[in-house]
């Protein structure tokens, strides 16, 4: 444990580059909601044919379904970044501690897990990972959507280690020398006087890596994870493929996103904005 | 000749190629205060860094109380205990209210008990005349308040040096004069204190000697009567024409 605590002079390095921020407004609501009624409107004036069935009611047919598909998807992000952020925090401390070759081994696995591709990385847990597991004499099956879990958690974990890093690099260097100066020890200083400051930067960085996983998920539908947009898919199939349906029922996956991560993106907003301005 | 209570002996401080600090020497006595001017870069904050071992020297040897600071055995922790040091920047941790400020040190680095330090903290809050914000967050002093919470807060650890780093140079001209007042108290009561400082005013009054340094070396030292009134060097004629 000693060899990851920081010291001060390791802090000086350049600051990261940082993910995409997600900015959703109530207007992106509103357009949305208005697309998906302009296509089941459009969807149901093509298609005139009495023996179907009106869009808005195989929407209704199949809202218990797509939900349910919905809620994995809420229950692979969950896991996910509640795995990825455990492994994160370590990992960025390992990035700012003061032992050189510890420091390098965790840039290393920071940088290949930030720019591999998360699809990539996806595939590879699908197929790396045995589909039997053995602990002892016990042996189980491991469900697709758990390795997704363990595939996505990968680039969370690298996320939040540069999160780590950059939280804790933002604290003033006089913080450091204010609490060495009185005594304090590199563990308290870290966990008593810097962590306690830098925890409030993370939140919001740290919230918005969670909009953007929560959106990744829907990549678990490529590698076979009964997810809401495989269900999407298998929705259309059995309603006969029909082409009018496609917008509204991928439109309506959307709204299910928007309605979850606004409040998420909304929060940040708010969160930054209060840190900007007590700091 | 009182007791020494710091012996400077040839100082040398690197950083990197350029030589900060070159060769160094002074003694400060029990009780004494020796204030160091000099213009901006000549080495003053490092010098004081070395003191309490905020930063490593390469050459020459710090005696506080008889430890050796440039020994690689150093107990770090005992050396602490010794000097205080009030910065710049006071450097106040905001997370916690000015009291929790002050009791902290002596409660996590001494293991000392909570009750005896909180009735300790309060005396110092009201020592530095800041009775009533024991609860305020540092956010929510001015920055004169401010640096009087981190005096109180390195006095909490009973140093037997007290080190000053331009302690007033972040401040607003208004509030100067109530840390200032702080200071000289302390000096009075027989507090030993190294500052670095640009109130040449306040270095006349207070100081038992004051060196004037420049480009990593002591120019000149004196008792400030004889310092301020008859300067020898020409250097040090030259900054004192320049800031009295």
């Amino acid at each position: 444990m000693r060899v990851i605590l920081p010291l001060p002079e390791v802090l000086q390095r350049e600051s990261s580059r940082a993910l995409p921020v997600i900015r959703l407004s109530w207007r992106h609501g509103i357009l949305l909601a208005g697309l998906l009624c302009l296509f089941t409107i459009a969807a149901d004036a093509a298609g005139a044919a009495p023996v179907r069935s009106s869009v808005f009611a195989v929407l209704a047919r199949w809202t218990p379904l797509l939900l349910h598909g919905f809620a994995l998807n809420i229950l692979i992000s969950i896991l996910s970044m509640a795995i990825g952020t455990a492994l994160g925090a370590f990992l960025g401390l390992a990035l700012i501690s003061p032992d050189r070759p510890l420091r390098g081994a965790a840039w290393g696995v920071t940088q290949f897990f930030r720019n591999a591709p998360w699809l990539v990385l996806l595939f590879f847990m699908i197929f790396i990972l045995p589909y039997h597991l053995h602990i002892g004499s016990f042996s189980f099956v491991l469900p697709d959507w758990s390795k997704a879990v363990i595939g996505l958690s990968l680039p969370v974990m690298a996320n939040v280690a540069e999160i780590v890093r950059g939280g804790v690099q933002s604290i003033p260097k006089g913080q450091w020398e204010a609490s060495e100066s009185l005594g304090f020890t590199r563990h308290q200083q870290l966990w008593m006087i810097i962590l306690p400051q830098a925890v409030r930067r993370m939140l919001p960085p740290w919230m918005n890596l969670y909009a953007i996983l929560t959106t990744s998920t829907t990549l678990a539908s490529i590698v076979g994870v009964n997810d809401v947009v495989t269900l999407a898919g298998q929705v259309l199939s059995a309603e006969g493929s029909r082409p009018d349906l496609l917008a509204p029922i991928y439109g309506y996956v959307l709204i299910m996103f928007y309605v979850y991560i606004y409040p998420i993106a909304w929060a940040t907003r708010r969160l930054e904005h209060k840190y900007q301005v007590h700091n | 000749m009182v007791e020494p209570l710091l012996i400077i002996d040839n100082l040398h401080k690197r950083f990197a190629h350029v030589e900060v600090i070159k060769g160094v020497s002074l003694t400060v006595g029990k009780g004494e205060v020796a204030c160091i001017i000099g213009p901006s870069g000549s080495g003053k904050s490092t010098l004081i860094r070395c003191v309490n071992a905020l930063v490593p020297f390469e050459q020459g040897s710090i005696k506080v109380l008889g430890i050796e600071v440039n020994d690689p055995k150093l107990d770090k922790l005992q050396l602490r205990k010794h000097v205080g040091m009030v910065f710049q920047q006071y450097n106040l941790f905001p997370h916690r209210t000015a009291l929790q400020n002050v009791m902290m040190a002596p409660i996590q680095v001494l293991k000392r008990n909570k009750p005896e330090v909180e009735a300790e903290a309060y005396a110092l809050l009201k020592k530095v005349r800041l009775e009533g914000k024991e609860h305020s967050y540092p956010g929510e002093l001015s920055g004169g308040q401010q640096q009087r919470v981190a005096i109180a807060r390195s006095l909490a650890m009973k140093p037997d040096l007290m080190l000053f780093d331009e302690v007033t140079a972040a401040l607003d001209p208004e509030t100067v004069g109530e840390v200032l007042i702080t200071i000289r108290q302390l000096a009075e009561e027989g507090m030993t204190c190294v500052l670095v400082t640009h109130e040449m005013g306040f270095a006349r009054e207070v100081a038992n000697e004051v060196y004037f340094t420049d480009r990593g070396v002591i120019v000149e030292h004196a008792p400030p009567a004889s310092f301020f009134a008859n300067p020898t060097d020409p250097r040090t004629k030259a900054f004192l024409s320049q800031v009295l």
